[in-house]
């Protein structure tokens, strides 16, 4: 048996204790949404649904409130999680295209993530350094005063760190 | 008593009760103030902002939703207020799908009628445009995201009035839609087909799934029998579509325009429910007799069918086993009919005018076939039918008043009234007492089944054998009563579960009243009393003396609830998921 099955079924189990702790509160579903998104990462169809069955209201519901919070999310969120701020300091400074060039090298877009979990890309509101904009943040990593050219090397750095690493754990398994 | 305060509304003061909204106040005052969101008791939530009006405030506030209070001076109408409400309908109709020559809906659209009234000449606003798939998978319900306004009437009749849930509004600001949860089609939502949101709907985002077109292919071919029966809710509300009052009841009109359409015989879909009591009444008094599965509950509304499917599939056994009157028409029609006839039932094409959309679906279930075809081949609403009149070029208003056609067109008073809430009980209890002990009860009114509170009772002794009966209507209203039973709270032998609200005369399908007119007027009482009307006008109201059915038990079925009957007019159940898997 994979390890998956086990680590589904321990996270399963998690999310029955979060639903069961909030329960009966008025107002659970955010608390319960924020627990489950700690736990799974993202907030899956089956993930949402246990939550409105629990919770006893209509996924409708859960569904309606998981997609009006930017800080939601439906899809799993890459190794790398890129921000992009589209604040009005940023946004005036060109954050625009370079949210663009990140869609464009990635082929994703805001919410999404690549095919092989690397990076996703979100769109988000000021991030408080405005003097840096326009300013993207990938995890903890804050790049500031970009341009477009820019761009394509950041992102390079990632996929070469990436590489470096899977060398290396080549290297110590041979 | 409630305490008054006194304002001023445009410069005339009014007195107002305290608690009151600015809306309702001006409306005691002569003063019409426009809307588009707003729903009396369903939505009243201010979203659209058409209702402002200048409260003294920093801004414009939405009358529907602000609240009088003492000395409060209103202005509803000066020039920034109607400036105002312009853009913001501009830029409502800026992102609205404006093909409204071809819209289902052109001519009864509420947002067309705003437009008029607002004196909108131009749309200033280009920019860009949302284009959304139409969702047309479910048999019953259409929706086109891309005419939706978002005033939320659809969602809070789906959550609030009917406790299902399948719509609710996703994303946000410029994005924000009205959908399912995932973008789910209807089809795989917990949706009944209730049509509830079609009715509310200001404008064409929610519509029914039309049969119009597969009904006039039907009656074009040669090869084909073709016959119609019509649901008693029908009659009480197709003359809306024509012009006449709301509450006007045109049966004969309605037989006669549909003998114009081309129909071979004209049925009434009653003969088939002085049926379903002869055969529910019978299986009331065998679980009873018997310590069957109780409280028996009814089975003639299709949306309560999957509402309890998919949300107490534990209760199943409870419901009653007898097909709905369209269905056991239908069955009917292509054995008992087709043989008496000498017709192939192959040939023989079943359409049902109903008030209701979620018949479509009822229709189209696999296992109502018990003859081996469809017991019923083609549904349409009210609406519909109404089409197709206009269409032929029929003068409604000038057509004689005509009868159902026999053989099978014989009705009786309770067979009517199961187009109101409280009806199929009243009409059960006007026959269980001679299934009990073959005799009648003096009985034959029994009001307090009628009427639209929310929940009725009433008890019934025959022969030391006592019968608590229940009435609800509204899904809401059914979750509320059937959250009781499960747990115990609540002990019941019979209970009627319809699920619109008022029953099947303010079903899905029936003809659209816009808010104006729902605001002021209970549609499920004046449609009722058309209802009411017609069975005091009766001189046969008890289903077992309908001579018709008498006949096709001694011709045909034998008795209810025989082998033969239990192939013909039952069926069975299935429990359902709310959502698919992924």
């Amino acid at each position: 048996m994979s390890c998956t099955g086990c680590c589904a079924d321990n996270k399963l189990k998690e999310l029955e204790k979060i639903i069961e702790k909030y329960k009966d509160i008025r107002g659970a579903l955010i608390p319960v949404l924020h627990e489950a998104q700690e736990l799974y990462g993202y907030l899956p169809l089956s993930v949402q649904k246990k939550i409105a069955e629990g919770l006893n209201i209509p996924l409708s519901e859960v569904y309606g409130v998981v997609t009006f919070y930017t800080q939601f999310s439906l899809n799993p969120k890459g190794k790398y999680k890129i921000s992009v701020c589209l604040g009005t300091a940023c946004y005036v400074k060109g954050a625009g295209e370079i949210y663009d060039k990140i869609s464009e090298i990635l082929n994703i877009k805001s919410g999404e993530c690549t095919p092989d979990g690397l990076f996703s890309l979100d769109a988000c509101r000021c991030i408080g350094a405005c003097g840096l904009a326009p300013v993207i943040t990938i995890n903890e990593d804050v790049h500031g005063r970009l341009t477009v050219d820019d761009v394509p090397g950041i992102i390079q750095k990632y996929i070469d760190k990436e590489k470096e690493a899977k060398d290396q754990e080549k290297l110590v398994e041979a | 008593m409630s305490e008054f305060v006194t304002l001023t509304i445009d410069g005339k003061e009014v007195k107002a009760p305290k608690g009151a909204t600015v809306l309702e106040a001006a409306k005691s005052a002569g003063i019409h103030i426009p809307t588009l969101c707003f729903l009396k008791d369903i939505n009243e939530i201010g979203a659209c902002r058409m209702c402002i009006v200048d409260v003294g405030a920093r801004s414009f506030q939405a009358a529907c939703a602000y609240p009088v209070s003492e000395g409060l001076n209103v202005i509803t109408n000066s020039p920034k207020i109607r400036e105002t409400r312009r853009v913001t309908l501009e830029l409502i109709l800026s992102n609205h799908d404006r093909e409204c020559l071809t819209c289902v809906r052109s001519q009864n659209c509420e947002l067309q009628k705003l437009a008029k009234e607002l004196n909108v000449k131009d749309i200033r606003y280009e920019g860009e445009n949302q284009e959304f798939p139409i969702d047309d998978l479910s048999p019953s319900i259409v929706r086109d995201p891309n005419k939706c306004v978002l005033c939320r009437r659809c969602v809070s009749v789906c959550n609030e009035v009917q406790s299902v849930g399948a719509i609710g509004v996703v994303d946000r600001g410029f994005n924000s839609t009205v959908s399912s949860p995932f973008n789910f089609a209807l089809n795989d939502t917990p949706c009944v087909n209730c049509g509830q949101c079609i009715v509310v709907c200001p404008v064409g985002a929610l519509y029914e799934k039309s049969s119009v077109e597969k009904v006039w292919d039907a009656l074009a071919n040669e090869d084909l029998h073709v016959v119609v029966q019509t649901a008693p809710a029908v009659r009480a509300a197709l003359g809306e579509e024509f012009g006449y009052p709301i509450g006007t009841r045109v049966t004969g009109k309605m037989v006669a325009a549909l003998k114009r359409l081309g129909f071979a015989k004209v049925f009434d879909t009653d003969t088939a429910a002085d049926l379903t009591i002869m055969e529910e009444g019978t299986e009331l008094v065998e679980r009873i007799k018997n310590n069957g599965k109780l409280p028996l509950i009814t089975s003639c509304s299709p949306g309560w069918i999957k509402f309890c499917e998919h949300n107490y599939p534990d209760m199943l056994d409870n419901l009653s086993s007898c097909k709905s009157p369209q269905n056991m028409f239908g069955a009917v029609l292509k054995s008992y009919y087709a043989e008496k006839m000498g017709i192939d039932p192959s040939k023989i094409f079943v359409v049902s005018v109903m008030p209701c959309t979620a018949k479509k679906f009822e229709a189209g279930r696999p296992e109502l076939a018990s003859t081996g075809y469809p017991d019923v081949d083609e549904v349409i609403t009210t609406r519909e039918l109404a089409q197709m009149i206009k269409e032929a070029g029929i003068d409604f208003m000038n057509l004689p008043d005509e009868q159902f056609d026999d053989p099978m067109g014989e009705a009786t008073g309770a067979g009517v009234i199961f187009g109101a809430t409280g009806g199929v009980m009243e009409a059960a209890l006007r026959s269980v007492p001679y299934l009990l002990t073959g005799k009648d009860d003096e009985n034959i009114d029994i009001k307090v089944v009628r009427g639209v509170e929310d929940f009725k009772e009433a008890e019934l002794e025959v022969n030391g054998i006592k019968i608590k009966a229940a009435v609800v209507h509204g899904l809401g209203n059914a979750r509320k009563l059937l959250d009781k039973i499960r747990s115990g709270e609540a002990e019941y032998h019979f209970i009627e579960v319809m699920a619109c609200p008022g029953g099947c005369v303010n079903g899905g399908g029936q003809p659209i009243q816009p808010a104006s007119v729902r605001n002021e007027t209970d549609l499920r009482t004046e449609r009722a009393k058309a209802i009411y009307e017609e069975d005091e006008a009766m001189t046969i109201r008890r289903s077992h003396q309908n001579p018709r059915v008498l006949k096709m038990y001694e011709e045909y079925f034998e008795k209810p609830g025989s082998e033969k009957s239990h192939k013909l007019l039952h069926t069975h159940y299935v429990a359902r998921e709310n959502y698919p898997e992924n």
